[in-house]
């Protein structure tokens, strides 16, 4: 990350309303290559939308969404028609659900479902799917002779790290991670939480991750945001935010953490 | 060539009314137009059940003339069922002449195969289709399954055929064999087998597809490019057989096992009659 690299993702005044309600409101963000970003918030504070809006998911009633992409050409997002934003969803962008199930294809194998976006970027060639599969798989810390059974017979930690492998095999530049751990217990959590931090540093993904667990957003996160009903409340440093909070609300956050 | 029966004159002529030809043939109009790609179509009610045939029926229907010869095949042969009942019902609601010889025929309805005869410039070839969307197993929302079409997003098929792979060591996909058209539109065959597949590519004939519960009609029109989905190291391969046909020694025809007795006997027999009696 260098002061000369041009921002990967340009949100400004990102502005969802469910009928008089706010998703979120007016919420600017900007992300450079390789770094990640926490969000974080109590549950109903708009984190997920936000994500939503984020991945192009959710066109929100104002604001603008500026991605740019390998080639270095800056895309407005939500102007973008279908099949091109289709295509940067395949190849450049990784969501990951908080619930595995969302995120994969339960009807067919784990090595299929990770193959999924190397065919539908137009790879023809079984064995070498094959190959990238089973690597990714031994990346992400799963079985490779399990490449043939169905995710549905994967504990909640394999699925969650079947549907990491099946967004990272198409090298993307940015990925949106939707509470990844929260549905996991917390030796789980905290060996997929050193899986995503490896991950991250060495593919140097641009990474939004959202979460309630601030312990996460400090293991994971250089920068991040806190929320509380639909509205940004604090930005910064991961480290400058949690040890000197400045918003009531954020002290309140960081007050509730057990210390051990 | 069999002598024309007399048009009942209870019915107007091939069944339907002249509105609905009308709306058949502008559907079929652009599915022509448009290779491969699913013209919705407001379907009718035809005197036989659904899975019969309808689709193909009506199709037949709006196309058929005074001066056509009318071929009906059901899985290859002539003399079943519901390629009689098809070819008597079209003769006698038009007394066109009707046919079992491919060469004489200009309009073809079939169910699950395309003749072994090759098909001329002129003819037409109709399709009965059960069900003409190929990621129907795949993608249960309709919706999504024609945003992937207009996308033209199909690496879902290909999925399947990676996982025909991974547990059969091939594609085990024997019938209705998913193909790209003019590297466009992802289309069903119906349920052709895999054999017959090649036929597609470049026929000279029409091709038209009509499913009648679906209400989709799809179309090739003549020297179409149709390639059947396959990965670089297992390319598609026609299916091939042992022994040559029990009955005419064809060694080049799709053939079908036949249990001849209660001991289990087995033979195999061309599935076209036509084509087995020529030989």
């Amino acid at each position: 990350m260098s002061d000369l690299d041009p921002p990967l993702l340009r949100a400004t005044g990102l502005t969802v309303r469910y009928g008089d309600r706010y998703g979120c409101q007016d919420v600017s963000l900007t992300l450079w290559p390789g770094e990640v970003l926490a969000v974080v918030g109590e549950s109903g504070s708009g984190k997920t939308t936000l994500l939503r809006v984020l991945a192009g998911r959710i066109t929100p009633q104002a604001g603008t969404l500026h991605y740019r992409d390998a080639a270095n050409h800056e895309y407005d997002v939500f102007a973008l028609p279908d099949a091109a934003r289709r295509r940067l969803e395949r190849t450049e962008w990784a969501f990951v659900h908080q619930n595995p199930r969302d995120g994969l294809r339960m009807a067919v194998s784990a090595g299929a479902n990770t193959g999924e976006r190397l065919m539908a970027n137009g790879v023809r060639h079984w064995g070498s799917i094959r190959a990238s599969t089973r690597q990714w798989m031994e990346r992400v810390e799963l079985e490779t002779a399990r490449i043939d059974e169905s995710p549905a017979t994967f504990s909640g930690g394999m699925q969650q790290r079947l549907q990491i492998a099946r967004n990272l095999i198409s090298g993307p530049r940015l990925a949106l991670l939707d509470e990844p751990t929260s549905a996991l217990d917390v030796s789980v959590q905290a060996r997929l939480l050193d899986l995503l931090r490896g991950l991250t540093r060495s593919l140097g993904l641009a990474t939004v991750i959202v979460t309630h667990d601030l312990a996460v957003a400090r293991l994971l996160a250089q920068r991040m945001m806190v929320m509380k009903d639909g509205k940004v409340v604090e930005t910064g440093l991961t480290d400058q935010v949690l040890d000197d909070p400045h918003h009531p609300y954020t002290q309140l956050l960081v007050a509730s953490v057990p210390q051990g | 060539m069999s002598d024309p029966t007399i048009h009942d004159p209870a019915f107007n002529f091939a069944y339907l009314d002249e509105q609905t030809k009308r709306m058949i043939r502008r559907s079929i109009l652009k599915a022509v137009a448009i290779p491969g790609y699913q013209v919705p179509f407001a379907s009718r009610e035809m005197p036989l059940p659904y899975g019969w045939g309808t689709g193909g029926l009506q199709l037949t229907c709006a196309l058929i003339g005074l001066d056509d010869v009318l071929k009906v095949i059901d899985q290859g042969a002539d003399d079943t069922t519901n390629a009689v009942n098809i070819r008597r019902f079209i003769a006698r609601t038009t007394g066109v002449q009707t046919t079992t010889q491919t060469t004489e025929a200009t309009l073809i309805q079939t169910r699950h195969r395309i003749p072994e005869t090759p098909l001329k410039a002129g003819q037409i070839l109709v399709f009965q289709v059960p069900q003409p969307e190929p990621m129907f197993r795949l993608e249960p929302r309709e919706t999504e399954r024609r945003r992937m079409h207009a996308m033209a997003d199909y690496g879902l098929m290909q999925v399947r055929l990676y996982e025909d792979i991974a547990r059969h060591g091939r594609v085990a996909t024997t019938y209705d064999y998913p193909v790209m058209v003019e590297d466009r539109y992802l289309m069903s065959p119906s349920p052709i087998p895999k054999f017959d597949v090649p036929k597609l590519d470049q026929s000279p004939a029409l091709m038209l597809f009509g499913a009648g519960r679906e209400k989709r009609i799809h179309a090739l029109p003549p020297f179409t490019r149709v390639e059947p989905l396959d990965f670089d190291d297992y390319p598609f391969e026609r299916q091939r057989w042992d022994s040559a046909c029990a009955l005419c020694g064809s060694r080049e025809s799709f053939l079908d096992e036949m249990i001849m007795d209660d001991a289990g006997a087995r033979q195999f027999i061309c599935s076209d009659t036509d084509w087995c009696g020529a030989q």
